[in-house]
Parts: C-alpha cells; sequence; structure tokens
C-alpha cells in the first residue's frame, strides 16, 4: 500500500478583490467577477515567495504526520515561479524543515501540474525495488503567480500551496493512493519563455481543447484503469483556474457539483497554479471519512493531466490538521490594487 | 545579502532556518543564538546544539519608520524582542500581525520569510519572522 501520511497547505493572508483589480483598469468588477465565479484572490507578501510558500506547507505536513523529518528521503518542488532560474527551491525547503542532508531533492515545472507529478515521483521512489532507499517522499506544489497587469490572468492569479508526504507503512496512511494515470500532449495553450516575466496564453483556446480534453481523459483513463464510476467517489477535486471550470468539468464526467464543493476554493484564493489541486485536495482531506474516495485531477498548461483515485483510512481521524483549509482562509487583509503592485513587485523600481 | 557576506550568511542557515541555538545539560539554560560557553556553568558547562521551540512572546517592541538599506520598503514594520517559549530570547520583526495585536505579552509564533532581497541578480536570504497568534 502507498499513500499521504501527512498534509500541510499554506495561504498568505492577504487579498485583493476582482473588483479593485477592475477598478483600476477601469473593467466592469462585477462582471468579470461572476463570469470567472472568482470574487478574491490570495496574494504573498512582501518578503514571501514560493519558496517561504513551499516550507510553511512542508512543516506542517510534517507536524501533522507525526513523522520525523530525517526520515525523508526525497523533496520535490513544483512551482512556475520557483525564486531562482538556477538553485533550487527543494534544498531551501530540506534545510528548513531539517530533512536533510541525506535526501534526494529537485525543482518541478510544468505549469500548473508539476507539484501532482511529484507526487507520482515520490510513489514510485518509495515503492521502488531498491531497498531500503526512501522511507517517506515530500512532494510540494506552490506558487506566487503571476499575471500580467491589465491581462485576463491578473484577475486569478494567486498565491499559495500544499505538501504532502508519501509513505507505505500502513498503520501511518491516512488515504491510500489506489491508482493514478496521466495524460499528456504537446499543447501551446500557455508558456512563459525564458527571462519573461510574465506568462501568456492563447485566450479561449485554453478551455476545450486544452483543459477540459486534458482534465477529462485522465479522470476517464484513471476510472477504466480502476474499475470506477463518478458514483464511486465521493468528492472530486480538480484543477481550477477560475471558479467556472471545475464545475462544468465536474458534470460533465458525472459529478455532481457537491462533491467538488469542498475543494472549490479559487473563488475564495484564486488560481494558486501548482498548488491548485493539491490545496483541493488538502481541504478535501480535512473532511474526509474513513472510507470515503476521493478523484483528484491536476491540470498543467503545455499541456498534461495527472490524475489520483484515493481512499481516506482510520488514521486520518487521529491526524487532522491543525487548522483545515477552509479555517486558514478565513484570516485575511484586503489591501488595494497599490499594495498589490508593490508586494508583488510589478513596480519597476523594485 | 550581498555575494560578499555570503559565508557568513551560509554559517548562519540552521540559526535562520530552524532556530538552532544550544542548551547546557549542566543547568538546563538554553541560548539563541547558540553560545561558545555557558555563562552560569562556565567551565561545567556542556552545551549542546538544539532546535528552539518556534512559540513565544513579545517582551517588548516598536515601530520603524525609516528602515536600514535593504527593508526601506517595508516601512512602517514592527521589531520585537521576544521570549521563546524555553526562556531564550531574540530580536525579530513581527508580520502579518494586525497593529492593535502587536502589544507586550502577545503570543507569537515563527513564520519562513525572506529577510534580505535587495538584488535582483543576487542571492536571497531566508530566515525567521514572528506573527502574533489568537
Amino acid at each position: 500500500m502507498i499513500g499521504i501520511v501527512g498534509y500541510g497547505a499554506y495561504i498568505p493572508k492577504y487579498r485583493i478583490k476582482v473588483e479593485e483589480i477592475a477598478r483600476t483598469w477601469r473593467k466592469d468588477g462585477k462582471a468579470i467577477a461572476n463570469s470567472l465565479n472568482v470574487e478574491e484572490k490570495a496574494v504573498a507578501a512582501f518578503d514571501e515567495d514560493s519558496c517561504t510558500i513551499a516550507v510553511e506547507a512542508a512543516r506542517r505536513a510534517v507536524e501533522m504526520s507525526g513523522i520525523e523529518a530525517q526520515k525523508i528521503g526525497g523533496v520535490y518542488v513544483g512551482s512556475e515561479s520557483h525564486p531562482y532560474a538556477v538553485k533550487p527551491t527543494a534544498s531551501v525547503v530540506a534545510e528548513a524543515i531539517n530533512a536533510g542532508p541525506e535526501l534526494t531533492a529537485a525543482d518541478l515545472e510544468f505549469a500548473c501540474k508539476a507539484g501532482t507529478a511529484g507526487i507520482q515521483m515520490c510513489m514510485g521512489l518509495v515503492i521502488g525495488d531498491m531497498p531500503d532507499w526512501i522511507e517517506y517522499g515530500l512532494a510540494i506544489g506552490a506558487d506566487t503567480a503571476q499575471g500580467k497587469p491589465a491581462d485576463a490572468l491578473e484577475y486569478t492569479a494567486g498565491s499559495g500551496g500544499a505538501a504532502f508526504i508519501i509513505g507505505k507503512k500502513e498503520s501511518e496512511i491516512i488515504a491510500s493512493i489506489d491508482q493514478t494515470f496521466s495524460y499528456t500532449t504537446d499543447t501551446p495553450d500557455f508558456w512563459r519563455r525564458q527571462h519573461a516575466e510574465f506568462p501568456r496564453h492563447a485566450g479561449r483556446f485554453t478551455g476545450e481543447p486544452a483543459y477540459f480534453k486534458h482534465v477529462i481523459s485522465a479522470a476517464e483513463g484513471l476510472m477504466a484503469k480502476a474499475g470506477l464510476k463518478p458514483k464511486d467517489f465521493d468528492y472530486a477535486a480538480f484543477h481550477q483556474p477560475n471558479g467556472k471550470f471545475p464545475l462544468r468539468v465536474a458534470q460533465m464526467l458525472g459529478f455532481g457539483e457537491k462533491k467538488v464543493r469542498r475543494g472549490l476554493l479559487t473563488p475564495m484564493i484564486g488560481n494558486t497554479y501548482s498548488g491548485a489541486t493539491m490545496v483541493a485536495l488538502a481541504s478535501v482531506l480535512d473532511a474526509a471519512k474513513p472510507g470515503e474516495k476521493i478523484l483528484a485531477v491536476s491540470y498543467g498548461s503545455g499541456a498534461g493531466s495527472d490524475a489520483f483515485a484515493l481512499t481516506a483510512r482510520k488514521p486520518i481521524e487521529k491526524k487532522r490538521p491543525a487548522v483545515p483549509v477552509l479555517e486558514m482562509i478565513k484570516e485575511k487583509e484586503y489591501i488595494s490594487y497599490a499594495e498589490y503592485a508593490k508586494f508583488r513587485r510589478k513596480l519597476k523600481s523594485l | 545579502m550581498t555575494n560578499g557576506n555570503l559565508p557568513l550568511i551560509w554559517r548562519k542557515f540552521s540559526e535562520r532556518y530552524l532556530l538552532q541555538g544550544n542548551c547546557c545539560e549542566t543547568c538546563g539554560t538554553c541560548f539563541f543564538p547558540a553560545r561558545q560557553i555557558c555563562p552560569n556553568c562556565r567551565r561545567k558547562g556542556k552545551l549542546v546544539p538544539k532546535e528552539m521551540p518556534r512559540e513565544g512572546k513579545i517582551i517588548t517592541y516598536t515601530e520603524v519608520f525609516t528602515g536600514p538599506y535593504g527593508f526601506e520598503y517595508e516601512t512602517p514594520y514592527f521589531i520585537a524582542i521576544i521570549e521563546l517559549s524555553n526562556g531564550a530570547r531574540l530580536l525579530s520583526q513581527v508580520v502579518d500581525s494586525p497593529k492593535e495585536k502587536i502589544r507586550i505579552g502577545a503570543k507569537v509564533k515563527k513564520v519562513f520569510r525572506k529577510i534580505s532581497d535587495i538584488d535582483p541578480e543576487g542571492p536571497i536570504a531566508y530566515g525567521y519572522k514572528f506573527k502574533v497568534v489568537g
């Protein structure tokens, strides 16, 4: 058996309302918020970045799991806003949670799905054939998503992340990972070139041939492989670039809205990119009871989806996080567009 | 942080990332930053490295309106002397906390933040700051 032995999420406390962003560009904020189903987004503070978010999430995961950080043998951090182009975020995380130095570590990038790719890599290492190599793996998805000023993405590009510790001891596993399936094609729907500050995207092209095709293909592929149907699942957590896509994809796949609700966070914190599916899964696990089945499907532009079938297990009852995601996001402070521009260093002098 | 003092900063990673200080096994007193010798036990003291607790309370604080180089964009901000739950004291920035909650005796917990990021092509210095809880 392989599964999650602990998890932690971190969402920065600052928020900017979609209407405040729209006010700056003299657009109809109410109409935009409504069309995206996003009210506000989380903004990392001036002294936060993807690395500090990853460390906070990782520390919470270690605390919740109850394992010794020194037993973690692999650290993978997925992000598209790593603070350095060359110099790993993962080595800072490993040192900051005192997991090193005897471990393997690397930074990952696959637009919004690098965190779930990290989960799969940890699964491979933990259940691999090489004896006594890795007992636990730590996979993190964290981002301080970049949105170009006045671009459509600026309304949703949020900050946050979550960390998952993958292990194989049955007595520790709070949710088993029963099956995983991925679907990848070369689809240029969203990208950021080397040295470019902001990503670019292909507008409506990011919908049907990109998000929907990959999420649906991965979810259906997973269910076929695992012999499961939508009715077998109690929860579904999808990547959520806005508040509407996950609801629509749920409907297309045959999941009721109720199953998606617990993991639908983008309306309140924006799209946390590499963190989005991971934070959604964390919120679902906050509520999941032993025996309940969860579908989680990420999406990364470029493009690909990783799908997972999980089952919550008995140890989850005794290993709840100190603060559930839905409580955590209640701690917030609204900022103006000017403060947002400062915090995210969108001003030229910063 | 400039490239010039990089080795100095690097040596402090365990202190800055993990709040690693030390404790005297003879008298039980903990120190942060780590001391070379226990001032209570002198030669009889035996200092061992130890991670400090991540919770504490504010002993005193001040608000900085004119920050030094590297901190000028963060003003006004708070710094405080914090007593950790094992009695060790340290000076730290207090962030993410409403002004009215930053008071003597307020409970705080450690957070991981960027301390200095002034050169866009230089290394980033990470470390501890504290935030008020409750």
